[in-house]
């Protein structure tokens, strides 16, 4: 398959998901009752006269697929209208949004600083004790609810030693539980890539060159190996991103982080409906970019995958 | 290798049994389901008498109890879930992978839009509109996840369509229910296995979330995740209540995930589940 026409297909492909997300994510929250009642719930004399005011302001009157279009157009331009309770939303998510994304690069580069030399430690002392050990930890750290790992390390590092700010962002050192929380979970999964692709690399023709040619074994572990076997875990980080995007939203819940996460759950909460929307939705579009990203990369790093 | 390999078996086996097996007797060991209070011994310490030995929450309930009680919502909701998607994800994955065509088209559009949706968003989104409860949570988990093991099924169909032991039954002019369902099936069931017993794990920690984010379980009925919801508040006075469920949720996924990597071994040298 031609390039350009891989690459037009998996964009078609991703443009899709989108709107079958967005379809149903604007659907389904139309399904939870008239937002015009919900704003009004705790007033007292509701007349019938209030209640289609609220409508024609929120524009509620108008024929389901416009209100979507209108929807889509604020997500494209950046006009994400009014919350119910809070205001406008355009501000909320600006701010949300950068906390989650700083909380999930920040546990990526924790995870990618443990899983990377533990993984080529493991990969190159293959069945030894300390392989083993690796991979039981590896086990270990994928069966942690990773909001109770969240929970442990506030009770050891904030209420024992008091070391760290439990909850909240004040500061630098706010990030560092969360980002462990986080880290260690995808360290569990990420080692487990790094041994198998190192492996599968280290056995290859071409490291049996560079070994003969008389380089030493950092060069050929560093300079050849690491080089092909990040190709795979990229792939698979991007696999990830959604799940990472998932567990966030606890972790988030449990450090009273201020991201999308947190925010969703507040939403949910006070049943502020057109925030929870523009959150999955936002949430969603990151996820097919990430994928669609990967992707066209491993694509272009890769020539042999072109021709799939 | 093999000595690991057995070591992970039988651990795996140990937990799953002690556990699984305390949980299914709870009815016999704590008759009162884990609900009497104590008022007299709230929030005690564990390991300080025979009375509570893992200690009591703030409203005097024996943490033991509730543990080995909570444990049935877990291992109900991981088994059910899973057991419920593996069926769906069969019979629709035979389908796909042996007529190919819309079915196909249907299935692989359905798998994209949900590895853009993670379970915990699509559960928000679907639970803040229908409300929390056992059954919904089930339900969502088999909507979210038969994909995952149709796509499994498809990928072993399309190989093993091929296989001459299928044009064999073909050429025979046996019906095609009996050939996906008495051959084609039997040998795609090794990946089943291991992504069922993985995914019993998965749904255990996706349940136990939930209800800790207040989206699950009801919190009146105890369960792991509402304990450790519980807990949260009193995790600088009385830490144990949050530290025992955790740990019980940690063997239980841990027991499994050992399993379910032996099984790997066993039965899918190959790797297609990887």
């Amino acid at each position: 398959m031609p390039i350009l026409s891989f690459i037009l297909k998996r964009v078609i492909q991703a443009g899709f998901v989108l709107v079958a997300v967005t379809l149903f994510v604007s659907f389904a929250i139309r399904l939870t009752g008239d937002p015009a009642v919900m704003m009004l719930r705790e007033s007292a004399n509701v007349t019938p006269e209030d209640l289609a005011r609220i409508r024609e302001g929120l524009g509620l009157n108008r024929p389901f697929l416009v209100q979507y279009g209108d929807f889509i157009g604020g997500l494209l331009t950046g006009e994400l209208g009014n919350s119910f309770f809070r205001g406008a939303i355009a501000p909320l998510i600006s701010g949300a949004l950068g906390a989650t994304l700083l909380l999930a690069l920040t546990s990526l580069a924790v995870s990618l600083l443990i899983s990377v030399p533990l993984g080529i430690y493991a990969a190159t002392h293959r069945g030894s004790f300390g392989d083993q050990l690796v991979r039981v930890l590896s086990l270990a750290g994928l069966s942690f609810p990773n909001f109770w790992l969240g929970i442990m390390l506030v009770l050891i590092f904030s209420v024992t030693l008091r070391w760290l700010p439990p909850s909240g962002f004040t500061g630098p050192q706010s990030l560092i539980m969360p980002a462990v929380t986080i880290g260690v979970i995808l360290t569990s999964t990420n080692l487990r890539i790094v041994r198998t692709t190192m492996l599968d690399v280290l056995s290859s023709q071409f490291i049996m060159v560079a070994r003969a040619k008389g380089l030493s074994q950092t060069a050929v572990i560093y300079k050849h190996a690491l080089r092909n076997s990040s190709i795979a875990l990229v792939t698979y980080l991007g696999l990830q991103f959604g799940s990472l995007m998932g567990g966030l939203v606890v972790v988030e819940l449990v450090f009273n982080w201020p991201g999308m996460g947190t925010l969703a759950i507040e939403a949910i909460a006070q049943r502020d409906y057109p925030i929870l929307q523009t959150v999955i939705s936002i949430l969603a579009v990151l996820i097919v970019a990430v994928n669609l990203l990967v992707d066209l990369t491993y694509m272009l790093l890769d020539p042999r995958i072109r021709l799939e | 290798m093999t000595g690991f390999k057995n070591f992970e078996f039988v651990a795996g086996l140990v937990l799953i049994v002690l556990i699984g097996g305390a949980v299914a007797l709870s009815g016999l060991l704590f008759p009162d389901g884990g609900r009497a209070m104590d008022l007299t011994a709230r929030l005690t310490a564990p390991f300080t008498g025979w009375n509570h030995p893992l200690g009591t929450d703030p409203l005097g309930r024996d943490i033991l109890a509730r543990v080995v009680v909570g444990g049935r919502v877990s291992f109900f909701v991981g088994i059910v879930s899973a057991l419920g998607a593996v069926v769906i994800g069969t019979v629709v994955g035979l389908l796909a992978g042996y007529y190919r065509g819309p079915w196909d088209m249907f299935l692989m559009r359905f798998a994209d839009i949900q590895l853009a949706l993670p379970f915990i968003l699509l559960a928000m989104t679907v639970i803040a509109i229908i409300g929390p409860g056992l059954d919904r949570i089930i339900v969502l988990m088999i909507v979210a996840q038969w994909v995952q093991y149709a796509r499994l099924i498809r990928g072993s169909v399309l190989s093993l369509r091929q296989a001459e032991f299928v044009q064999a039954a073909q050429s025979y002019g046996l019906p095609d229910r009996k050939i996906l369902f008495g051959h084609i099936l039997p040998n795609a069931m090794g990946p089943l296995v291991i992504l069922a017993t993985l995914n019993v794990a998965n749904n255990i920690l996706l349940e136990s979330s939930l209800t800790f984010l207040g989206l699950g379980i009801d919190p009146l009925v105890p369960s792991w995740g509402g304990m450790l919801a519980d807990g949260r508040n009193y995790i600088q006075t009385a830490p144990w209540v949050t530290i025992f469920p955790g740990l019980a949720i940690m063997l239980t996924v841990l027991g499994l995930n050992l399993l379910g990597d032996w099984l790997r071994d066993r039965l899918d040298p190959l790797g297609a589940t990887k």
